[in-house]
C-alpha cells in the first residue's frame, strides 16, 4: 500500500503540469491510515514499518509528520509480543533501523532508475484510451480497408495519449487480447475434450515467449539496419500485440466451424492484419526516407515487408496448436442445424 | 511449440555466448570484421560496422555477467536435471 501512495502523491504534485490523461478515481487519503491501521504494521517489524514514513513526509507535503526516524522503543498501536521483544534489545534495534535504512535506500535507487529500462512516465500514455478509440480501433483492425487517413496528427517528438487519436499505438488492447486469447484457448481445447489447467500456464509461456522473440528480432533489425524511427520498444510492442484480436477471431471461428472456419478466419484475419501494420507503419517508417539515401528506403521497404509476412505466419503458428481432427461438439451441433 | 520462459533464457544466454566467443585477433580480424577495420571516416555507418561494433559491446559488457549466468545454468541444471 505505501509504494503506490508515494507514486500517486509524487505524480499528484506534478499533475498541473501535465494534462489530464484519465480519471483518477484510485485516490486513496494520503497515509490517513497508516499509523491507526492495527493490521497492516502487524504485518512487518515496527522499525521496518517507521522507515517509510520519512520518505512519505518528503514527497507528499500534506501529511502529518510521522513520530520520527528513531524507533522510539514502545510503539503506540497494540503491538504484538513479538514485536516488543525484538526492541527490548538494542543491538538488533539498531540492526533493524539499518536495515530499513537500506530499503529506503534501495527503493529510492529503484525509483531514479526504473526510467532507463521501462519508461514509466511514457507506459501511461499507452492506457490511456477511452470506448471510443477501443471500438474504433478493434473495427480497424477487422477491416482497414475503408479507413482513409493513417497519419498521427501530433508533434513528433511528444507522445500522444491514444484517446485523441485513432492511429496512435496503444497497449490496452493488445494486453487485454492476450489474456482473451488464453482464456479462449481454454474453451476452445475444452470443446475437444484435452483441456487441463497446465496447458493455460504453456500456452501463455508460449505466447510470451514469441513476443518477447519478435520485439527482440525487430528493434535487432531496427539497430543493425541504423534506422532512425520514432518506433520505442513498447510501440514495437503494441504494434506485434495487435495479432491476439485477430488470433482470438481465428480461435473462436475454429471452435465454431471447424476446419473450413480456420482457414476462412486466417485467410481474413492474416490480410486485414497485414494491410493495417503496413498503412500504419508506413507513415511512422517511410518518411524518414527522405533524409537518407536512396538505398536507405529500399531498406525501409523490406523492413515493412518483414514486419507484414511475420504476422500471418505467427498468427499460423500460435494457432494451429487448436486444429484438431475431431469435429467439436458445437461444431457437430452446427453442422447438423 | 510447448515454450517456456526459463528455454528463452537458455536460448538468450547461448547466443550471448556464441557472441563472447569470438575471438578478436584469431577470428575476427582474418575476415575483416576486426573492431580496427572500420574505423576512421565517421560518414558511413553500413550494416557491418553496425553489426561489427554490435559484436565487439557484447563481448565487452557481457564478459562478468556471462560468467555469472552461466554458472547459475549449469549448478541450476545440475541439480534440477
Amino acid at each position: 500500500m505505501d509504494p503506490p501512495t508515494a507514486k500517486k502523491s509524487k505524480q499528484r504534485s506534478k499533475r498541473h503540469q501535465q494534462p489530464q490523461l484519465f480519471d483518477d478515481t484510485s485516490m486513496h487519503p494520503p497515509a490517513g491510515t497508516y499509523g491507526q491501521s492495527p493490521g497492516y504494521p502487524q504485518t512487518y517489524p515496527q522499525g521496518y514499518s517507521q522507515g517509510y514514513p520519512p520518505q512519505q513526509a518528503y514527497m507528499a507535503p500534506g501529511t502529518a509528520g510521522y513520530p520520527g526516524y528513531m524507533p522510539t522503543g514502545h510503539p503506540s498501536e497494540p503491538a504484538q509480543h513479538y514485536g516488543e521483544q525484538i526492541f527490548n534489545d538494542p543491538m538488533a534495534a539498531m540492526a533493524v533501523q539499518y536495515g530499513s535504512n537500506l530499503a529506503g535506500h534501495g527503493k529510492e535507487y529503484v525509483a531514479k532508475n526504473i526510467d532507463k529500462y521501462v519508461p514509466v512516465s511514457r507506459l501511461k500514455y499507452y492506457f490511456a484510451v477511452d470506448n471510443g478509440y477501443v471500438g474504433k480501433k478493434l473495427a480497424l483492425l477487422f477491416f482497414p480497408f475503408s479507413h482513409m487517413d493513417w497519419s498521427i496528427k501530433y508533434n513528433q517528438h511528444e507522445p500522444v495519449a491514444p484517446r485523441y487519436e485513432v492511429n496512435a499505438p496503444d497497449l490496452y488492447i493488445p494486453v487485454m487480447a492476450f489474456v482473451t486469447y488464453l482464456l479462449v484457448t481454454g474453451v476452445v481445447l475444452g470443446t475437444q475434450q484435452r483441456f487441463s489447467p497446465e496447458q493455460l500456464g504453456m500456452e501463455a509461456s508460449s505466447l510470451l515467449v514469441w513476443l518477447v522473440i519478435e520485439v527482440a528480432c525487430l528493434m535487432l533489425v531496427l539497430y543493425i539496419m541504423n534506422m532512425k524511427t520514432d518506433l520505442k520498444y513498447l510501440d514495437v510492442l503494441a504494434y506485434c500485440g495487435y495479432k491476439y484480436v485477430g488470433m482470438i477471431a481465428v480461435a473462436i471461428a475454429c471452435m465454431i466451424f471447424n476446419n473450413m472456419g480456420f482457414y476462412v478466419a486466417l485467410g481474413w484475419v492474416s490480410c486485414s492484419i497485414m494491410f493495417f501494420l503496413v498503412r500504419t507503419l508506413k507513415v511512422q517508417i517511410l518518411p524518414e526516407a527522405e533524409a537518407d539515401q536512396l538505398t536507405g528506403s529500399k531498406r525501409r521497404i523490406y523492413l515493412l515487408l518483414l514486419i507484414a509476412i511475420l504476422q500471418p505466419i505467427f498468427i499460423y503458428w500460435l494457432t494451429s496448436g487448436l486444429f484438431s481432427y475431431r469435429p467439436t461438439l458445437i461444431g457437430k451441433m452446427a453442422a447438423s442445424l | 511449440m510447448a515454450f517456456t520462459l526459463y528455454s528463452l533464457f537458455e536460448a538468450a544466454l547461448l547466443c550471448i555466448n556464441a557472441v563472447a566467443v569470438l575471438n578478436e585477433e584469431r577470428f575476427l580480424s582474418k575476415i575483416g570484421w576486426g573492431a580496427d577495420q572500420n574505423r576512421g571516416f565517421g560518414e558511413e555507418v553500413g550494416v557491418k560496422s553496425q553489426i561489427i561494433d554490435l559484436i565487439r559491446s557484447v563481448r565487452t559488457l557481457m564478459r562478468i555477467p556471462l560468467i555469472f549466468f552461466n554458472a547459475l545454468t549449469i549448478s541450476l541444471l545440475l541439480v534440477l536435471g
